[in-house]
């Protein structure tokens, strides 16, 4: 089994999450996070997707999903010639002596402390995968209290754009 | 989203007078269903409509009889019925036509916008439930909108893969002041079918058939849902390739014709079967690799390359990864394909022979035809069959439920057009015939329409012989009654050694111990419809004859047929189809297995 990032444009109307989320259901899709938000054209969203899949259903995942009426486009990104971000909150124990520590942490990461008790900070951070989980690790022995994560989101390197051509078909969107 | 005006703005009228004059520009002549409180202002315009609305006794007999009306006349079937459990109970003939891909519209009544999610009276969350068995589904709680959605919902229902959708509309959208808008055109830039076949695919199709040995055409419903069945004829003609064509494609091959092996699968003929199996190429048109047809995959045609067309492209390498996929309306890419077969003979001079493989699979035709032992007393089911397709002859409609009467018809019927078989494929639905056949036969009442019936299915929806009845739709039914749930009986026979669990329904004579409960033919009489009896071979014609010529009532004979009588040849569920069997613990024997 191997992850892949789908990019997934669609059009904002109601009931296309509940659509895309009972297909995966029904054919037995993994999906391991999922992540929607508006675009600069407000009548396209775009979805996130990650599956765990091997390259045949991957094939059948997009076919499926390029079958419902309201899915505009899908893009598999690869990470290598795309970017991924996630952004976590990490809610972790701290007393006088750990603090500093804790503080020296964030730093490395390059994550940035957005709000301290007396005896917690919490940490925003963002990146990879990879990079929240070593961060992760390193903060273990201090005392995670509490974490919220969002879905992976992904953008293609480079100047191409895979909203410009979708975009124009759209009826009321700026492009059209 | 702004659409250009064809006609100049109407008057201001309710959302539900809308919904009419929309289905009425739809196309709409008929439509199958049964008001309730959601729906109910919707009744009211459609009482004054040129479009003529079929009362049915249960929703589910609306859906199949949408089905029903689709399939006989190619056109977009209308079911139409209330919130809550009028629209539960079309979930079956919702489920039914997206496995078999039949074009239906299901107009549902849904409580007042403004209070949805309130587990009203008579909520269900209907496009929720049936967001998994259509194609597209609508919820409208604009009245403006509903003649946008309804023009989308048709043009959906009916162009690419046909299929069911589902449109939801909430009570005070149907109350609701508008004025009545038909789009000129539709923008739907997510939906966007691909009819046309690609030029390189169709060359290598070309290629491979010219380079194959043994050959296959694998047809399926498709080519029919296509009109397709005239060009198929042209290319195996052309090829001399045998064809083999699947439950739902009985029809779109004449059974007649010398190239057609019939119909492959867990019932499927040995010539067909074996057929697929020994193939070198498999040019699968508007079929899916239904494990009904192909038994454990791993198993199937293992020597056999794949060239497989269909509209939606989902469906290819699916089940059978395919070596040359072609996207395309079946008519399409058999047209492409015979253009580029005839343009290889010329200029290549390349023609594939499959003259040793022919006369192979057309030996195993002729040793292997469906056959049966007749029992020593009582009325075998085939035989009835048997005489009704020809006393009925192929200008009839049949129409199946689901079971042992299903793949009888299925076998003994002479099917030599397209369009003459109406059944439950995909879903396996029982109680399809009944309303199915009504459908049929409104759509298109100068056909005579034979429902032919097991005793279990015909129980789940004979109530609709009162709409037949009332509505004058007169079908006629065979009830194959072998007094249980024949096709779960034979395999409690086979495989649960005769421990007959829960498959009597005491449908049949005393003599076997059944009550006749029902009795079919007093039940049709109740309808208000011709009920005929008929329990030994010596009158089998006669009393045929008698329900063919009675035209202006609804007709039901009871076959009371011998009850151990089972469907052969048969590839057990799980195995291979080299494992198939013409009758118990017989397999057939293969000769000259080299070649």
């Amino acid at each position: 089994m191997s992850s892949h990032t789908l990019s997934v444009l669609v059009e904002n109307k109601p009931g296309v999450l509940a659509r895309v989320s009972s297909l995966f259901m029904r054919r037995g899709f993994n999906i391991e996070s999922l992540a929607v938000g508006p675009t600069e054209i407000p009548e396209i969203s775009r979805m996130t997707i990650v599956v765990n899949v091997e390259s045949l259903p991957l094939e059948q995942v997009t076919k499926q999903l390029n079958k419902l009426v309201n899915v505009l486009k899908i893009v598999e990104l690869d990470s290598t010639s795309a970017v991924e971000r996630e952004l976590m909150l990490i809610k972790v124990k701290t007393d006088l002596q750990t603090r500093g520590q804790v503080l020296e942490t964030v730093q490395l990461f390059r994550a940035k402390v957005v709000d301290v008790a007396q005896d917690s900070v919490t940490i925003e951070a963002t990146g990879d995968a990879g990079k929240l989980a070593a961060m992760l690790n390193v903060l273990e022995p201090f005392g995670i209290r509490e974490i919220a994560q969002s879905g992976r989101v992904a953008i293609g390197r480079g100047s191409r754009s895979i909203t410009d051509r979708t975009l124009r078909a759209v009826p009321g969107s700026q492009a059209g | 989203m702004d659409r250009e005006m064809t006609e100049p703005p109407a008057e201001t009228i309710t959302g539900a007078q809308s919904l009419v004059r929309a289905l009425e520009r739809a196309g709409v002549d008929t439509i199958f269903g049964i008001p309730g409180g959601a729906i109910l202002p919707a009744y009211d315009p459609l009482f004054d409509s040129s479009i003529r609305h079929v009362l049915v006794r249960h929703e589910q007999g609306a859906g199949h009889a949408a089905e029903g009306y689709a399939l006989e006349t190619g056109k977009v079937g209308v079911c139409m019925a209330t919130s809550g459990p009028g629209a539960t109970n079309l979930v079956t003939a919702i489920a039914d036509a997206y496995l078999d891909s039949v074009p239906i519209v299901a107009v549902t009544g849904q409580v007042a916008s403004g209070v949805i999610g309130s587990d009203a009276f008579q909520e269900a969350d209907i496009r929720g439930i049936t967001m998994p068995i259509t194609k597209h589904s609508y919820l409208v709680t604009d009245a403006d909108e509903i003649p946008g959605v309804i023009a989308e919902a048709f043009h959906i229902a009916s162009t690419g893969r046909p299929g069911p959708v589902l449109v939801d509309i909430s009570k005070d959208a149907l109350q609701a002041s508008t004025t009545f808008r038909w789009p000129s055109e539709l923008a739907m830039p997510g939906y966007r079918p691909t009819s046309r076949p690609h030029n390189k695919q169709i060359r290598e199709a070309a290629r491979l058939i010219a380079e194959a040995t043994k050959p296959v055409l694998y047809v399926g419903g498709g080519v029919i849902k296509s009109d397709a069945a005239a060009e198929l004829k042209m290319l195996a003609e052309l090829t001399q390739i045998p064809v083999v064509t699947t439950l739902m494609a009985r029809g779109a091959f004449p059974d007649s014709h010398e190239l057609h092996l019939g119909m492959p699968g867990m019932h499927g003929t040995v010539a067909a079967v074996a057929g697929l199996q020994r193939s070198d190429l498999l040019i699968t048109l508007g079929a899916r690799f239904d494990d009904r047809v192909t038994g454990t995959l791993e198993s199937f045609a293992p020597n056999a390359k794949v060239i497989h067309a269909d509209i939606d492209p989902a469906e290819i390498s699916k089940n059978r990864a395919a070596d040359v996929p072609i996207v395309g309306d079946a008519r399409e890419v058999i047209a492409d394909l015979i253009r580029a077969l005839q343009k290889q003979t010329e200029e290549d001079e390349l023609t594939g022979e499959y003259g040793a493989w022919r006369q192979y699979v057309l030996g195993l035709k002729r040793k292997f035809q469906p056959a049966y032992d007749k029992p020593a007393k009582g009325l075998a089911p085939q035989t009835v069959v048997e005489r009704l397709s020809a006393i009925a002859g192929p200008d009839a409609t049949y129409v199946a439920g689901v079971g042992q009467h299903q793949m009888w018809a299925a076998h003994y019927i002479d099917f030599e057009r397209p369009r003459q078989w109406l059944n439950s494929g995909g879903a396996g639905t029982m109680g399809y015939a009944v309303p199915a056949a009504m459908g049929a036969k409104a759509g298109n009442p100068d056909r005579v329409v034979w429902a032919i019936d097991g005793d279990g299915c015909f129980q789940m929806t004979n109530q609709e012989l009162a709409t037949c009845a009332i509505e004058g739709i007169p079908i006629k039914v065979a009830v194959i009654n072998n007094s249980s749930l024949g096709m779960v009986r034979q395999w409690q026979t086979l495989f649960y050694e005769g421990r007959y669990s829960n498959t009597d329904l005491h449908t049949g004579p005393e003599a076997i111990g059944a009550r006749r409960l029902p009795d079919f033919v007093k039940l049709a009489d109740a309808y208000g419809c011709v009920g005929l009896r008929c329990e030994s071979e010596d009158d089998l014609d006669d009393v045929i004859a008698k329900a063919m010529s009675i035209n202006d009532v609804p007709v039901v004979i009871d076959f009371v047929v011998e009850r151990d009588a089972m469907v052969w040849p048969m590839v057990a569920a799980g195995t291979s189809n080299d494992d198939i069997k013409i009758a118990r613990d017989l397999a057939p024997e293969w000769e000259d297995d080299d070649l």
